[in-house]
């Protein structure tokens, strides 16, 4: 590092070496950056994943683009992101309000908020269908006939069952992000809002808010790019069924890849996945401004 | 002093080399057999067959400590996908366990498995054990890539005995008496049929009877030589409208397209008296014998075959399901590792000690001569039956899925599915489908 004293003329560098980033930039050409080239090739070849792969120009892409199926799982993946947005941001962020307050029962509840965190997908889609079943579920079991609806089995119904489930799973994340957030907040702008008379909620819009600016776009980034890879709970939860009603896309290139044996059209769907999540991504990143990586505490 | 230290430090690093190794061994799988190196690789299925084939290899391994068989087992759908992969990557093992039909040929197309045909001139005796019908399963071409390893596997109408005497009824034998059938059941409360909707292949055995009964064995083996436009057979046409009609009389159990049968959801709705029917392949005797084994014992398990269509071409002794699973032998092996497959394929399955096994399971072995083994059964009454029914049948079409191409077979599950939520018509499947013809 180069500091200011001695002979050096030259100008202060803002922030530690960029060698630091090598190891990581090194796991990300491994993983990430070859393997991105490698489904790249293989979106312009035909293979089943046994024999030959064979160049095959642009078919893979023609079958993608006009398979209707295709088109369906985009409105599928853009309706499960929205919902779960929708459902997510409000509830996370006033849960993760309420937890970042230091009195002890809110410390109890919020261990009890993050259960979910634990479980894995697996295990939360395989409770929720057991849960969610019809015949043998908690509504038969209870004897509570509103309760047993067939969740799973209805084509309308099912999009917002697997919402549910996701947010079930993923609140508890959020939450705990935007209880960072708020207890990075310094006291003394509530001290100042105290002494000029503003009561909790006009505290909550003018300075909670506000300064969870960044927080917010950072959990909905996850949220909305992470809705992209909501494979194994919906995979294990409905198959992507009944008929295509929670196909997402990411779930609709493992079935092209490794149930209809279509490696082509599956990297295709792949690359389309890749492009899709890396636009949100900046997108919502423009939606921080310029400033986006200043610091937002006092001094620092 | 120092001759000491040096002796315990050898002691520490050989009992640490002594518990790796061991922890080698229990990664080796429930068999339990010192495997060597070289041992010949097993992916089996879980489920009903699964303690036999447990046993069967556990006594080859014992008997035959040098050319041993490391097994491991998977859940049906994940094996499916996870062994096309390995195979592809060439870490498939040696046993490849399949269906045969147009799975298999993808392995034959792209050189994975060993064309067995020397192997069989060569030991007449294992040919010569099996149901032929059977055995034409696993060949390719004229030649033969996988054999026959357990039971024969036609799908069955099973009914609960309880519930058709609480509203009166008898058992369908026409599509007609079985939508008669349908308000009464309702009427009582009862769902008449039983479907696993979400695994989607239950629903297949639907299509697959009605396109069999209306049209005969060749409108489907049609489709399977990917002639141009073979879904447009009218038998298909009318089977889907058939399917379409029942789902809309209210026929299969609320929730049906909720219901994994992996789980044996669908079978438990049979037992608890909660449905009166159920579609489904012999292998679901073995596990409800397992889970309900009062409700089988008691002879409250009725089956028969599925109904005639009036004016329907099929044979009504024809049959649709699984003829068997087939063991096919990587080419990738090692020559020791096919030494040791060949072995078990030739001595190892199949002995009396594995057949007893399968019909103790509740299973039917594809071989010839067992009716006197089958009679002796406490489980007669089905396994002569099932036997009967694989032995005479004038026909045994493979199931769909697997008979045909995985493109084709994984478009025709999600289009079928459409067609039990009505979100399609008939000539919409029939459209989508003959798309697929050659893919």
């Amino acid at each position: 590092m180069s500091t200011t004293s001695g002979s050096s003329r030259r100008p202060l560098q803002p922030g530690p070496s960029g060698w630091l980033a090598a190891p990581a930039l090194a796991f990300f050409l491994l993983f990430a950056i070859i393997p991105l080239i490698g489904v790249l090739f293989l979106s312009f070849t035909s293979w089943d994943g046994l024999g030959e792969i064979k160049l095959d120009g642009l078919s893979s892409w023609t079958t993608v683009l006009t398979d209707p199926v295709t088109g369906n799982a985009l409105l599928v993946t853009a309706k499960i992101m929205f919902f779960s947005f929708i459902v997510q941001a409000p509830i996370s962020l006033l849960l993760g309000v309420f937890t970042a307050a230091g009195q002890k029962y809110r410390a109890a509840l919020a261990v009890l908020y993050f259960v979910p965190l634990l479980l894995s997908s697996a295990a939360v889609a395989i409770a929720f269908k057991a849960l969610l079943d019809p015949n043998f579920g908690l509504g038969a079991g209870l004897g509570l006939p509103f309760l047993a609806q067939d969740w799973l089995g209805d084509s309308d119904l099912v999009l917002f069952v697997v919402v549910f489930v996701i947010a079930w799973q993923f609140v508890p994340f959020h939450t705990l992000i935007y209880q960072g957030g708020v207890r990075q907040i310094p006291a003394s702008l509530y001290e100042a809002a105290q002494i000029d008379g503003a009561g909790r909620v006009q505290q909550f819009f003018n300075i909670t808010l506000p300064q969870l600016k960044y927080t917010i776009i950072t959990s909905s980034t996850l949220m909305v790019v992470g809705s992209l890879a909501y494979f194994d709970l919906v995979f294990v939860l409905t198959g992507g069924g009944p008929g295509y009603a929670t196909r997402l896309l990411p779930l609709h290139m493992y079935l092209t890849g490794f149930k209809a044996n279509d490696m082509g059209a599956a990297s295709a769907l792949g690359v389309i996945l890749v492009v899709i999540g890396l636009a949100l991504a900046l997108l919502l990143q423009r939606l921080g401004g310029k400033n986006r990586n200043a610091s937002q505490l006092e001094g620092a | 002093m120092k001759n000491r230290t040096f002796r315990r430090a050898a002691i520490a690093v050989s009992a640490a080399a002594v518990s790796l190794s061991l922890a080698a061994c229990g990664s080796s799988g429930p068999a339990g057999t010192a495997a060597s190196a070289d041992s010949a690789t097993m992916w089996g299925l879980t489920g009903g067959n699964q303690p036999v084939l447990q046993k069967s290899v556990t006594d080859w391994n014992s008997a035959h400590p040098d050319s041993s068989i490391k097994l491991d087992f998977f859940a049906n759908d994940a094996y499916k996908t996870k062994v096309r992969t390995a195979v592809g990557a060439g870490q498939g093992p040696t046993f490849i366990y399949g269906w045969g039909g147009g799975v298999l040929k993808s392995y034959v197309d792209a050189g994975q498995v060993d064309d067995l045909s020397a192997f069989l001139k060569e030991n007449p005796g294992v040919q010569d054990r099996y149901l032929p019908a059977v055995l034409k399963n696993g060949v390719i071409d004229g030649k033969t890539y996988a054999l026959p390893n357990n039971n024969v596997q036609p799908v069955v109408l099973y009914f609960n005995k309880d519930v058709f005497a609480k509203v009166g009824a008898e058992a369908p034998k026409t599509w007609d008496e079985l939508m008669a059938l349908v308000p009464k059941f309702k009427a009582a409360g009862i769902a008449p049929f039983s479907l696993g909707g979400q695994s989607r292949w239950p629903d297949l055995m639907w299509l697959e009877y009605l396109v069999e009964r209306i049209g005969g064995p060749e409108v489907f083996a049609n489709i399977a030589a990917n002639k141009p436009d073979a879904w447009s057979d009218p038998a298909v046409t009318e089977a889907l409208t058939k399917i379409q009609q029942l789902v809309d009389a209210g026929g299969f159990v609320n929730g049906f397209s909720s219901i994994a049968a992996d789980s044996n959801a669908d079978q438990a709705l049979l037992y608890t008296g909660k449905s009166a029917m159920i579609l489904q392949g012999g292998w679901i005797y073995q596990s409800m014998k397992k889970d309900a084994a009062d409700f089988v014992k008691s002879g409250k398990l009725g089956y028969t075959t599925f109904p005639t269509v009036s004016g329907g071409k099929g044979d009504p002794a024809n049959v649709v399901g699984n003829p068997s699973n087939f063991w096919s032998i990587s080419s990738k092996a090692t020559e020791g590792q096919k030494k040791a497959a060949l072995g078990f394929v030739k001595d190892g399955m199949f002995s009396d000690s594995n057949i007893q096994s399968l019909i103790d399971s509740g299973a039917v072995p594809v071989v010839k001569g067992i009716e006197s083994k089958l009679a002796a059964s406490p489980d007669k009454d089905f396994l002569t039956y099932v036997y009967g029914m694989a032995k005479d049948a004038p026909s045994f079409t493979l199931s769909w899925d697997q008979a045909l191409s995985p493109a084709q077979g994984d478009a025709m599950l999600a289009n079928l599915d459409q067609i039990f939520l009505k979100k399609i018509t008939p000539e919409q499947f029939v459209a989508t489908m003959n798309a697929t013809i050659g893919k």
